[in-house]
């Protein structure tokens, strides 16, 4: 591992990158809390127009995604284990995978957008809701649902390009670029980007649908 | 590892390359110090223009400088310049990055690189603030209030709040870089409770930083959105609900007036035990003051919405926790006035902005309690004494610590030593310029003067040509430190490591530093501010 100018060894280093990756996740944590907020508030204003939004939303999706991200962070463990035991082969083909699994989620999300496209619950001009007495907030409830997840999409992308970016380096057997340290950082990024998930899925996709 | 060879080259960090080229992708901190040196202190001058503009408007009654609409573009600029681009990086970006790692004995910030974007994305967004200017200016205030922001007015707020945004990241950058350096950067013997207060300030507010900003980010996208696309999220009219941007734009807005005064307080905190040579009274308990501010800083932001029809009882509860701030913050007062007691004092420049710091922010301390307290607050919001009071805590504090900072460690960072007669002055002249300034202001505000109007009744124009007349000594002493700070890198006799005889580490090493900080990382044995009030020099304990 190349040790930077600044760090006096190995362990410092590594002690700094994935604290960095710790406070870099809080403030992505508060990022969605605007977000977050304005759910609450909004559930807590108007609760029928959001629960009859939210029974829209595309809930065998959603849980089929919520199947794939939670199977993709299982790799993803296990392919830090690998890198740490330097089984590059395995880990380069859990990587891929996680990066794969990564695909079917925005593929799966992209079909949902274009359902919720056609039927025009697209906030702004265009917007309609079949119940109108429920509009104004299930336009509200819209708005945050697609910059939640479209957020959300923009992170997995992110890890994505990361982590096919591991793979390549594994491919060159280029241990210096995906080091078992750095490996292991990009997994935590992308268990976070998981648990963000698992906190949307029930507040978009099931909360309406209860009782 | 060709670091190496740098270092043993010898020469400080200032001769490490001349080229533009060399400053502009540089990765040392206290290169990158300069680097928010310089532009804020740009940006200060751009805000002071408007500053002055506006006093000249006030100094008559009649509207007759400037047209109304001309007048609210001005106070925005002021305010968003002010807030943005020079308060909220001043100290951190410049002063701290230049001294927290020399402060715990370490080469440099745990990732240089980050640090340099931090500082691309300032300017970035530094321009696109500036850029609104220019294309007309914005006139909704600082704070861009919906649903006027998203929905009436006609200006570029899409703009300045892009370049709101973009300083956003360099904050929270800085912020992330400071809590990892400070957590797994420090020299051997550097334990938590011998960190230089400096420091525990500069975390504290680094804290603030990566947690606040995000939600001010978030916050400003949901403003463009609402204005670019018509949703209603805080548009009554389009069910939104105004109430909602206020709770969030004040969950940022609160705190960050702690990002601007916790690191003020870090530098008072260096520099009175230095000029009165005594251990800092209570350092444990400074530190924890830092972190009870920082913390119940997060619990008051309703304070500002007392009368913005949110429930009385969240108005009770956010008036009490904010008496409850007053809690360390007077801890701190008290704790600066007890090193003080039989000190050997020296009135050095740096030590007279450190005292006029202490002062002038106890003051706006104190006239914060009287606008947290519910009833007295429905008479006194929006008007100039609200004004007065963030004069007070963030120009009298902040400004004047930054300014004492300046001084304090001109030497270290350039080797030279200023005209300590002139520094001196301008820093009487600013204390005075400044209370002539704002202290007129509480006086117009009691009386009834509401803030954010180009014209006013006739009654209140005596004070306010004192305080215009205050604005234009303030002015001249803010201009004097330009003078001879810019003298003294010519001319100034030669510093050597340690002028003042103070106990930090970043006094143990060359002044200029060099590249790397230290020629080796030392070893720290005892605890921060061991002065000695009898020999005057550094206790040998
Ligand atoms: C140099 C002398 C200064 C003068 C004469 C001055 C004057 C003023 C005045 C008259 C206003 C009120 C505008 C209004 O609401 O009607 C104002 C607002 C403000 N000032 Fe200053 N100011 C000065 C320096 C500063 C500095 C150094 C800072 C920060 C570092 C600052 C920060 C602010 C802020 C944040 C506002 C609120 C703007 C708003 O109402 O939206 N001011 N200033
Ligand atoms: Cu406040």
């Amino acid at each position: 591992m190349n040790i930077a100018e600044q760090f006096d060894d190995a362990p410092q280093q590594e002690q700094a990158a994935t604290f960095g990756m710790w406070i870099f996740l809080a403030t992505e944590l508060m990022f969605f809390g605007p977000l977050l907020f304005g759910y609450s508030y909004a559930r807590s204003h108007f609760p029928e127009g959001v629960a009859a939004a939210s029974r829209h939303t595309e809930v065998m999706l959603g849980t089929l995604n919520t199947a794939v991200l939670l199977t993709s962070s299982l790799l993803m463990a296990i392919a830090v284990q690998a890198c740490k035991a330097d089984a590059v082969r395995l880990a380069r083909g859990m990587l891929l995978l996680v990066a794969a699994l990564g695909f079917v989620f925005l593929a799966i999300k992209g079909a949902e957008y274009r359902h919720e496209w056609r039927e025009h619950l697209f906030p702004g001009a265009g917007f309609a809701f079949a119940d109108a007495r429920h509009a104004p907030a299930a336009e509200i409830f819209y708005f945050l649902y697609f910059a939640l997840t479209g957020l959300h999409a923009l992170h997995l992308t992110i890890g994505i390009v990361m982590v096919l970016a591991f793979a390549a380096g594994l491919l060159r057997g280029g241990r210096s670029f995906a080091s078992a340290e750095r490996v292991e950082v990009a997994g935590l990024y992308w268990h976070f980007v998981d648990v963000i998930w698992i906190f949307l899925y029930p507040i978009l996709y099931l909360v309406g649908r209860s009782g | 590892m060709h670091a190496r060879v740098t270092e043993q080259a010898g020469g400080d960090y200032l001769s490490d390359g001349y080229s533009l080229r060399s400053w502009l992708t540089t990765r040392d901190h206290k290169r990158i110090a300069w680097l928010y040196l310089v532009s804020i202190t740009a940006f200060f001058f751009v805000g002071g223009a408007a500053a002055t503009l506006i006093r000249i408007e006030l100094a008559t009654p009649q509207g007759d400088l400037v047209s109304s609409d001309t007048y609210n573009r001005l106070f925005t600029a002021h305010g968003v310049i002010m807030v943005w681009l020079f308060l909220i990086p001043s100290i951190p970006s410049a002063l701290g990055n230049f001294l927290m790692p020399m402060m715990i004995g370490a080469r440099d910030l745990a990732f240089p690189r980050l640090n340099l974007a931090s500082w691309y994305f300032y300017l970035c967004g530094g321009i696109f603030t500036l850029a609104a200017l220019i294309a007309g200016g914005v006139d909704t205030g600082w704070t861009f209030y919906t649903p006027f922001s998203t929905m009436f007015s006609n200006s570029h707020v899409i703009l300045a709040i892009t370049g709101v945004f973009i300083v956003g990241f360099s904050s929270i950058l800085t912020g992330l870089n400071f809590i990892v350096t400070v957590h797994t950067m420090r020299a051997p013997g550097m334990t938590w409770f011998r960190l230089p207060l400096f420091v525990w300030a500069n975390y504290a507010t680094s804290v603030i930083l990566v947690l606040a900003t995000p939600v001010l980010a978030m916050t400003l996208l949901l403003l463009a959105a609402e204005r670019l696309l018509h949703v209603g999220i805080f548009d009554p009219a389009l069910g939104g609900d105004p109430l909602l941007f206020q709770h969030l734009f004040w969950f940022y807005s609160h705190p960050a007036v702690y990002i601007m005064v916790l690191p003020a307080m870090g530098v008072a905190s260096e520099i009175i035990p230095c000029f009165a040579r005594k251990h800092v009274f209570g350092y444990r308990f400074m530190a924890y003051a830092i972190l009870g501010i920082a913390t119940i800083g997060f619990l008051v932001w309703g304070h500002h919405m007392f009368v913005s029809g949110q429930s009385v009882y969240a108005s009770m509860v956010f008036s009490i926790l904010s008496f409850l701030v007053a809690i360390p913050s007077a801890i701190k007062v008290f704790n600066w006035t007890a090193t003080l007691y039989k000190g050997r004092i020296t009135f050095s420049a740096p030590m007279l902005y450190a005292l006029g710091f202490v002062g002038l922010f106890t003051i706006g301390g104190l006239t914060g309690l009287v606008l947290a307290s519910l009833a007295l607050d429905v008479h006194l919001t929006d008007t100039y004494f609200v004004i007065a009071h963030f004069h007070y805590i963030m120009v009298g504090g902040s400004v004047m610590a930054y300014f004492g900072g300046l001084h304090f460690w001109w030497p270290k960072m350039t080797g030279r030593m200023y005209p300590e007669m002139w520094g001196r002055a301008a820093a009487v002249l600013i204390f005075f310029g400044f209370n002539l300034t704002f202290f007129p202001q509480y006086l117009l505000g009691y009386g009834g003067m509401p803030r954010r109007y180009h014209s006013y009744p006739p009654e209140f124009q005596v004070l306010n040509i004192l305080s215009s007349a205050g604005a234009a000594i303030l002015a001249a002493g803010y201009l004097l430190p330009l003078g001879y700070l810019l003298w003294s890198l010519f001319y100034g006799k030669r510093a050597g490591p340690n002028p003042w005889h103070a106990t930090g580490l970043e006094w143990q090493t060359a002044s200029p530093p060099p590249r790397r900080n230290f020629e080796a990382t030392p070893t720290v044995t005892r605890e921060a501010y061991m002065y000695d009030p009898v020999t005057g020099r550094e206790s040998p304990q």
